[in-house]
């Protein structure tokens, strides 16, 4: 037997000697260097990425693939909107400050009243198809994004305030609303499409520094570097994103080489990579990280029980033991990266306090504490983790917490649309970038069905007179500096009555193979490719 | 020397599965750590603190594979009694009387063997809601179909024999004919195929935790683990290891038992 | 004849019937397809638009048939997460699967054959514990287990392949080739593990049968016996275990295929069923129904060419 285990050992690797030596012998025949120098056993780690900052390429890994359209009206997954990111553009687009900049509009005026905007199309703005981007393309892109009823109901209710779009001369758009409105500039950097063009959902044109190539379900898309670009053209030739489910196996493909950059990864994955190769990057995933409660559901309904959960779990101690120490606490539903309006004075709101959180638990009726589920879903791995910390932190005062790891769409279906939940931990992003998208959601509006029965998005049911009137102020409100003193003081009550126990906004380590350069940080779920370069 | 190897893979089975199981039995009432105590040590090498090392809340592995290996006992062991049960029950119903029954009901079990396990244990989820037991039965079902068409065919083997038919016209009714003259037959079929079988159902909870719908934290089990125990193969290998091989030890153990016991049927008959 | 015919019947009642239970298991569990594709902030209108584009806004039996009648029609229908032709879409996955199953079924073949003949010969050794016990040990190492173990030593420290970077089929073939091999292998050695140790007790057993006995202290050649009779006997068992093997190296690929980073089915299957997109899950799913029950049928039509006295529920 152990001969003959031997013999077979040896003749597996005699066999896989032999696969090695004809996959070398294609690689010259063919001489498509890229992918094959990187299989070649003789090369190594090293000479595949030296291969490709030679070709001017590079790997970017993903964890999802992207959404079943590449219409970037219809486009809803982060994931999406990151990699397609590079390829539209608005009006105006976001910087890394996240403030917004003339894009395919050069230069926009508006009027004191705050309801004419004039804006002035950059000359010679190509799409990646090689027309000429026009005034009528613009006027299109935008009706279609506040009419069709497919389009993100987050962007089309914002654009309901357009009154009318005209023309003026070749490249000037007034553009005339029925109200003043503070946030229509993030709106406005919806992409501009080509009028007449009915192939977006499969092969999209846009007019950003990288054009779409290609696809490949669940295996990579790729991007190229659109040569007419208007600005600074990006310096990479080639960006192929490779599609791998398991973080895990995106590690092992930075190890091996077959990657160059993966963003998004947590503290206990980069310490899985061989520091000599790679630079770790880090900056925030922008999204507001909470054990959400169900206020509706008991005892949540009871807002002692819900501050006793704000004082019971320690959000320091949640960063260290799951997060390493990295994140930034956060005492409201805004992260700080969105520096306008988040409130720092909140986040020590409730500072970790078991005495105190079993007294406000006897107060309300449980000074034994009680049973309770965190439902997470089970692909998101730091939600995991943190559910996991927050139920050890629970026993302290008494609560006994399970969790039920649901699938993603069990999530999305039972969890947040059916509300069918006690709490659940998870991360909430702002999308548009406008603290309305963050803070609307909690609102009357949102929680109970309008008109036509639909219910709006306040999973968690929470129900407050002064929110919603604040809300209300907010919105009629054109003044800047007054409406984000209103978004404020709207985050202020949720933290006061505790509507969740808000935790952190993620860091974000983005692991980027030594010689590449260049990685910058919005505060949107975006990866900009334009800025990356081999040195 | 037949009869003295056969004692020796059953008594180092024995031995192996006894220690772990007694081990398990402890686990339940004393470990060393609570098995869900996070600690700021997090992901120390094995020492003498913590014999399997921490994980990566600071928990002691040792503790938590002695919580965990139980969870896994139980599921594993579980699983295959229904799988086995039914498997045989359906085994012996088709392979003895053929006809329109073994139609019909091989027909549903090729079904069910060739339907996606995990999508079946997704549906038995969906309905049961997660949890322990409800593992234990999505996996149960999903291991009847291959004990009933191997079943099967060792009763249908023996259909046919000589005895059998001697005994069908001395006026044994099928009952008897099937539990005394035939069952007897077909466990050096079903006794090998118990301890693969228990293997499998290792595996397959380690792969329902794999992909998010095995057992629910707080509660720990071997699959789910080693699943997480995959994600730090280089800062932490000795969590791989430590669960990997407290599995392998385990399954080692029961299939030496079933190699043994395979031996002493044979010398029964 | 009639007896293959009846087969080859049963095999598409049983497909229909897979698809069946297919189609009423997303029924039955969480999620709609509708919202997968919407995401979390779509309004109940937009959901409406999408389920009657999709047609789920029609009864459950109603969708069913539509299937079944594109199905017979050669029509797989669109995948809700790609608005891509199935066919298209699944046909590169099921080729890349395939060539790994083949490989690995070849592995276990040429490996398992001559192992477990060696083994039963030399049962009566008194090495036989030694040889056993590594075997059992085979049995008992985890395959996804087994995957990360050889995706680390061969791929990371060795480099004989780039985990993560999987080759395209029809660009470089051998790459391919040798890519899958290695995930081939960890799918085999448990399979392997087993094949042996059924092969040895089946011959064992085999060879103590009255008759063996009675033809060797006859005087027959051992060696002939053994040819002649024992083998012939095995070869029911081993053909049933290679069948079963053929169909279980298949669900086996899954997570191997998750760990080595191989665009396969059964990595499509999972996101496909996690992303509830129908079309495709029943596509594969039909597929996968039809092989499993292809390998049990082939084996079993093997066997009752060898021994007619297999010949089930010809009585009926």
């Amino acid at each position: 037997m152990k001969k003959n285990l031997l013999a077979g050992i040896l003749a597996v690797s005699m066999v896989a000697a032999l696969l090695a030596g004809c996959g070398k012998g294609t690689a010259q025949n063919t001489g498509t260097a890229g992918t094959q120098a990187a299989a070649d056993a003789a090369a190594g780690t090293e000479q595949a990425s030296t291969e490709r900052a030679k070709a001017n390429e590079i790997v970017i890994g993903i964890a999802q693939d992207l959404d079943q359209s590449l219409d970037p009206h219809y486009a809803v997954a982060a994931g999406t909107k990151e990699v397609m990111f590079n390829v539209f553009e608005g009006l105006v687009k976001y910087d890394s400050k996240g403030d917004t900049v003339p894009a395919v509009a050069s230069d926009v005026q508006i009027s004191d009243d705050g309801l004419v905007y004039t804006f002035t199309l950059r000359d010679g703005v190509k799409f990646h198809n090689g027309d000429t981007v026009d005034l009528d393309d613009v006027i299109y892109s935008i009706q279609r994004c506040k009419d069709d009823p497919k389009v993100n109901p987050q962007t089309s209710t914002g654009l309901q305030c357009i009154e009318s779009l005209e023309k003026d001369g070749d490249n000037k758009l007034v553009m005339t609303l029925s109200e003043p409105n503070t946030e229509l500039m993030s709106l406005l950097t919806l992409a501009i499409l080509p009028a007449d063009y009915d192939k977006q959902d499969t092969a999209p044109v846009g007019t950003g520094p990288y054009k779409y190539v290609g696809r490949t379900a669940q295996e990579s898309v790729e991007l190229e570097k659109f040569a007419d670009y208007w600005g600074t053209p990006g310096n990479i030739d080639k960006v192929t994103y490779k599609i791998n489910e398991k973080v895990e196996g995106l590690v092992m493909g930075l190890e091996s080489g077959a990657l160059d950059l993966v963003s998004h990864l947590s503290s206990t994955q980069v310490a899985e990579l061989n520091k000599d190769n790679f630079n770790i990057e880090q900056g925030t995933m922008n999204l507001v990280q909470a054990l959400y409660l169900n206020n509706e559901a008991a005892p949540f309904d009871n807002e002692l029980v819900r501050q006793a959960l704000c004082y019971a779990v320690d959000r320091q101690g949640i960063l260290d033991m799951a997060f390493d120490g990295y994140g930034f606490p956060i005492g409201s539903n805004v992260f700080p990266a969105f520096t306008k309006y988040f409130d720092e004075s909140l986040v020590g709101y409730y500072e970790h306090d078991v005495k105190k959180a079993k007294e406000l638990l006897t107060q309300a009726g449980y000074p034994d504490g009680f049973d309770m589920t965190i439902t997470v879903p089970s692909n998101y791995q730091p939600h995991v983790d943190t559910a996991e910390v927050i139920a050890e932190q629970l026993k302290e005062v008494g609560i006994n917490a399970t969790l039920n790891r649901v699938e993603w769409e069990s999530w999305k279906a039972d969890t947040y649309a059916g509300r069918n939940f006690q709490s659940t931990v998870i991360g909430l992003t702002a999308d548009p970038l406008t603290a309305r998208s963050l803070l609307e959601r909690f609102t009357t509006g949102q929680r109970v069905p309008d008109a036509e029965g639909n219910r709006g998005n306040n999973f968690i049911n929470y129900n407050n007179a002064d929110y919603d009137a604040l809300f209300e102020q907010a919105v009629k409100c054109y003044d800047d500096a007054e409406q984000v003193k209103i978004y404020k003081e709207m985050e202020k009550n949720l933290t006061e009555h505790a509507a969740s126990v808000y935790i952190q906004d993620m860091a974000d380590m983005v692991a980027v193979r030594k010689g590449l350069t260049g990685l910058t940080f919005y505060p949107l779920y975006v990866l900009d490719v334009s800025t990356l370069k081999w040195e | 020397m037949m009869k003295k190897k056969l004692n020796g893979y059953l008594i180092a089975g024995c031995i192996i599965t006894g220690i772990i199981v007694l081990w398990i039995i402890i686990g339940r009432f004393y470990t060393p750590y609570p098995p869900t105590k996070m600690s700021s040590a997090k992901l120390q090498a094995p020492s003498a603190a913590h014999l399997f090392g921490t994980d990566k809340f600071g928990r002691d592995i040792f503790s938590r594979v002695m919580q965990g290996s139980g969870t896994t006992l139980l599921i594993a062991a579980l699983t295959i009694m229904i799988g086995a049960g039914a498997g045989t029950v359906v085994g012996a119903v088709t392979g003895y009387f053929g006809g329109i029954v073994d139609e019909v009901l091989m027909r549903l079990n090729d079904a069910l063997t060739a339907f996606p396990s995990i999508l079946l244990a997704l549906v038995i989820i969906s309905i049961l809601g997660p949890g322990k037991y409800n593992v234990i039965i999505a996996l149960g079902i999903v291991f009847i179909p291959s004990y009933a068409r191997m079943m099967r065919t060792a009763f249908a083997a023996q259909r046919d024999v000589n005895y059998i038919i001697s005994a069908r016209l001395m006026g044994a009714s099928n009952l008897r004919i099937l539990l005394i003259h035939m069952l007897p037959n077909t466990l050096h079929v079903l006794l090998p195929a118990l301890t693969i079988g228990f293997n499998n159902a290792v595996l397959a909870e380690a792969s329902m935790s794999f992909l998010g719908i095995g057992v629910t934290p707080p509660d720990v089990s071997m699959g789910y683990m080693l699943s997480e125990a995959q994600g730090m193969f280089r800062s932490a290998p000795w969590y791989a290891l430590s669960v990997g091989g407290v599995i392998a030890l385990l399954v080692f153990g029961v299939s030496l038992i079933g190699e043994g016991l395979q031996i002493m049927n044979k010398e029964v008959n | 004849m009639k007896y293959a015919a009846r087969r080859i019947l049963a095999l598409f009642i049983t497909m229909i019937l897979v698809s069946f239970l297919a189609f009423a298991a997303f029924h039955i569990i969480s999620g709609d397809p509708a919202r997968a594709i919407l995401g979390m902030n779509a309004t109940e209108k937009q959901l409406e638009l999408m389920r009657h584009e999709l047609g789920l806004d029609k009864p459950f039996i109603v969708q069913y048939f539509s299937w079944l009648l594109g199905f017979f029609s050669g029509n797989l229908g669109i995948s809700y997460s790609y608005r891509q032709p199935v066919a298209s879409l699944i046909m590169p996955k099921l080729k890349v699967t395939l060539v790994m199953v083949l490989i690995s079924f070849a592995i276990i073949v040429v490996f398992s054959l001559p192992l477990g003949l060696r083994a039963a010969q030399k049962s009566e050794s008194r090495f036989d514990w030694i040889r056993t016990s590594i075997n059992q040990l085979c049995m008992a190492v985890p395959a996804f287990f087994l995957s990360i173990l050889v995706s680390y030593v061969f791929g990371i420290i060795l480099k004989f392949f780039t985990p993560g970077d999987f080759p395209k089929m029809d660009k470089n073939l051998m790459g391919a080739l040798r890519y899958l091999f290695f995930a081939a292998v960890c799918i085999a050695i448990p399979r392997i593990a087993m094949a042996v140790r059924m092969l040895k007790s089946t011959l064992i057993e085999e060879m103590e049968k009255d008759y063996v006995r009675t033809a060797i202290s006859r005087g027959n050649d051992r060696v002939e016996v053994l040819k002649k009779h024992v083998l012939k006997n095995s070869l029911v068992p081993t053909i049933t275990f290679l069948g079963q093997t053929m169909a279980e190296i298949v669900g086996g690929s899954i997570v191997v295929e998750q760990v080595f980073g191989i665009p396969g089915m059964g990595r499509f299957l999972v996101a496909s069923i996690s992303n509830r997109d129908y079309p495709v899950v029943e596509a594969l799913v039909v597929i996968l129904a039809f092989w499993v029950i292809l390998s049990g049928t082939v084996a079993d039509l093997i066997n009752q060419k060898i021994d007619p006295r297999l010949k089930l529920g010809g009585r009926a």
